[in-house]
């Protein structure tokens, strides 16, 4: 007993020391100057883009660009007003597509890594293989032919046109409902893996103990697995929402065209301020803040879950 | 009495109960006549198997992504073999490989190859470094180190769209950042993103710039593995600092920087919008043109849609060089 106290001062002792060290070394000093300087350099082209998005064209002329517009008259609003009127219906679109696939890819997702981790039989490995490899193909692999169902064998705009006669349905929501469906099925695969890495380190035993009492393979996972995933649909959810929201190969093939009433937000962005006379900076970084507006805030408000997203 | 039960629950199922009672009695079932099991024919017994009874989790999902994924790289084989181009219908009559022999004779293609490859090195090697780096430097008991990470990773949050604007910015000739700072030392104005020279450099830059936090995200995750008490050891043993991370922590390191390079490698092969972005269309600055770009031009710019698939298909294989020694190591260690 003595013995393991006196560890513990020691080390006590020991990070107090250390810490008394810390504050003076010089290395200490350079260390926390390396790190801000490179949140500099992480930080400087966002910085820069904020602040050109409100100078007017003598404000761009006459101040470092990242500096911002130091005369009160080189100051402007009116890019992001312009910006805004020109996003605001990609916005609504990305959101109508994102939210949706966004819930379906997690849905499936976890039922999926359920089915194929907790539940155990032969061969699921080689199904299992093909998801994860799904997770890596390139789009490119698939974008032509993806093309192809869309616009020559389902025609969704046609198949459903009975729809748009009622309220509150427009004829662009069949490109968006391709885009759900489209984003779901490729986002299935690294959502099955994000799921599969918790309900690997699930206690198995809960399971089993369940099984045991009878349980069906719906009810363990209704009422063990789905509680205990919450905190994982929530990484999820964050995910996903940012990777489906940031997409473009998608929305440029299926949607098509920046005029088109289905386009989103990244598709009309990647258009926006194009003309003869050169490129409309500070248009185009009012428009590249509002596009990243919703991603920004839940990468701000969720940082960790995303964190935790990215490193599995 | 057993008997009796079975029909009362064949009763109440004909009678039209949800499926999800129905699988709870037929599994109650199982487990109640155990050892009778043998009367039960094959058939019900397949059904009562976990490959059975987990299917209706896994194979509705696995339908979906395998027909999008896999069911569509072969059609877009079938199609690299066809002459489609233009409007209407592929004919899938005619099958062969003339696209492939017309890559061979595309100097569009070698060159889109050669930047590909640099792009994929560059851009990995530098990403691993900075990221590995970053990740060091964050280990070291830091107060505020999870400010930093979130700042570290903020651009991998961002779209390519979003970020090229900026980087277009950045890059400008008369008034961009980086000619500015190098105006300093007396250097440039360069045209990053113009000169055939200098514009893959410049995008391999700007993507390290959002993917290195990635690659720290990776590798912190790995150095909050490894046990505290191997860190004393070196330190007992009287390593220095440079040498223990080198000779004990670095090599420990190995799993997360193979898992990391797949990540990089094949976002290298696929990656097209930040390209798309910077340029206003399918067609980059000549020297910044790679396979990813060069395949969705040939397809959705010229309408020559065989062509841009046989593009793809290449693409596909040379991912699938990477992806299956990556899942066969995985499936060997267990981390599948």
């Amino acid at each position: 007993m003595s013995e393991k106290s006196v560890t513990t001062e020691e080390a006590a002792e020991q990070t107090a020391m250390k810490r008394v060290t810390d504050g003076i070394t010089l290395g200490r000093v350079g260390l926390y100057a390396t790190l801000i300087g490179l949140v500099g350099f992480y930080l400087l082209p966002i910085e820069s883009g904020l602040v050109t998005s409100i100078k007017t064209p003598t404000g761009l002329d006459n101040t470092f660009p990242f500096l911002p517009p130091l005369d009160a008259g080189w100051i402007t609003f009116e890019k992001w007003q312009v910006a805004f009127d020109y996003l605001a219906p990609g916005m609504v679109n990305s959101m109508l597509f994102t939210i949706p696939s966004t819930i379906l890819c997690a849905i499936l997702g976890s039922m999926a890594a359920y089915g194929l981790t907790l539940v155990d039989w032969r061969g699921q490995i080689a199904v299992l293989a093909l998801f994860i490899a799904g997770i890596f193909v390139p789009y490119q692999a698939v974008i032509v032919p993806l093309f192809q169902f869309w616009s020559q064998y389902m025609q969704l705009g046609a198949r459903l046109s009975f729809l748009w006669g009622l309220p509150l349905l427009e004829p662009h929501y069949a490109t968006i409902l391709e885009l759900i469906i489209t984003h779901t099925a490729y986002g299935i695969p690294i959502v099955t893996l994000l799921f599969r890495s918790q309900y690997k380190t699930m206690s198995n035993e809960m399971i089993e103990a369940a099984r045991l009492d009878g349980a069906s393979v719906w009810r363990v996972y209704r009422r063990i697995v789905l509680p205990l995933s919450i905190p994982m649909f929530a990484v999820v959810f964050i995910f996903q929402f940012t990777q489906i929201w940031n997409e473009f190969l998608f929305s440029l093939t299926i949607i098509g065209s920046t005029n088109d009433p289905a386009a989103s937000a990244t598709l009309i962005l990647s258009g926006l301020g194009q003309s003869l006379e050169g490129t409309d900076y500070p248009l185009r970084m009012a428009g590249a803040f509002i596009t990243a507006l919703p991603t920004l805030l839940v990468y701000v408000l969720f940082a960790d879950k995303f964190a935790e997203g990215v490193q599995t | 009495m057993k008997r009796f039960l079975l029909l009362l629950r064949s009763i109440r199922r004909t009678q039209g109960e949800g499926p999800e009672s129905e699988r709870t009695s037929g599994e109650r079932r199982v487990m109640t006549d155990g050892g009778t099991s043998e009367k039960r024919s094959t058939f019900q017994r397949w059904l009562d198997s976990d490959i059975v009874q987990s299917a209706p989790f896994w194979l509705p999902p696995f339908l979906l992504m395998g027909f999008f994924v896999y069911a569509a790289i072969g059609w877009n084989f079938l199609l690299s073999l066809t002459e489609y181009s233009g409007f209407g219908d592929p004919d899938y009559s005619n099958l062969g490989l003339q696209n492939y022999w017309a890559m061979l004779d595309d100097p569009g293609m070698w060159a889109a190859t050669r930047n590909t490859f640099v792009l994929l090195v560059g851009f990995t090697v530098v990403c691993l470094i900075v990221g590995l780096l970053l990740a060091l430097l964050l280990d070291r008991e830091i107060r505020f180190s999870r400010s930093f990470r979130t700042i570290y990773l903020l651009p991998f949050a961002l779209s390519f769209i979003v970020t090229a604007q900026f980087w277009r910015w950045m890059y400008n000739v008369n008034n961009g950042i980086i000619n500015q700072f190098i105006g300093v030392f007396g250097l440039g104005p360069y045209s990053w993103l113009g000169s055939p020279k200098l514009v893959l450099g410049a995008v391999i830059f700007a993507l390290v710039w959002q993917f290195s936090g990635y690659t720290m995200i990776i590798y912190l995750a790995a150095l909050r593995s490894i046990p505290n008490d191997q860190y004393e050891a070196a330190r007992a043993d009287g390593a220095s600092t440079v040498r223990m991370y080198w000779r004990v922590i670095i090599p420990q390191l190995r799993p997360a920087m193979v898992s990391a390079t797949v990540t990089l490698v094949l976002f290298a092969l696929k990656a097209f919008d930040f390209l798309y972005a910077t340029f206003d269309g399918y067609r980059p600055r000549r020297g910044a043109d790679i396979l990813a770009t060069k395949m969705v031009r040939e397809s959705f710019g010229r309408s020559e849609w065989a062509y841009g698939s046989s593009i793809a298909l290449m693409l596909f294989v040379l991912s699938l060089g990477v992806i299956t020694p990556y899942l066969y190591n995985q499936y060997k260690r267990g981390n599948l």
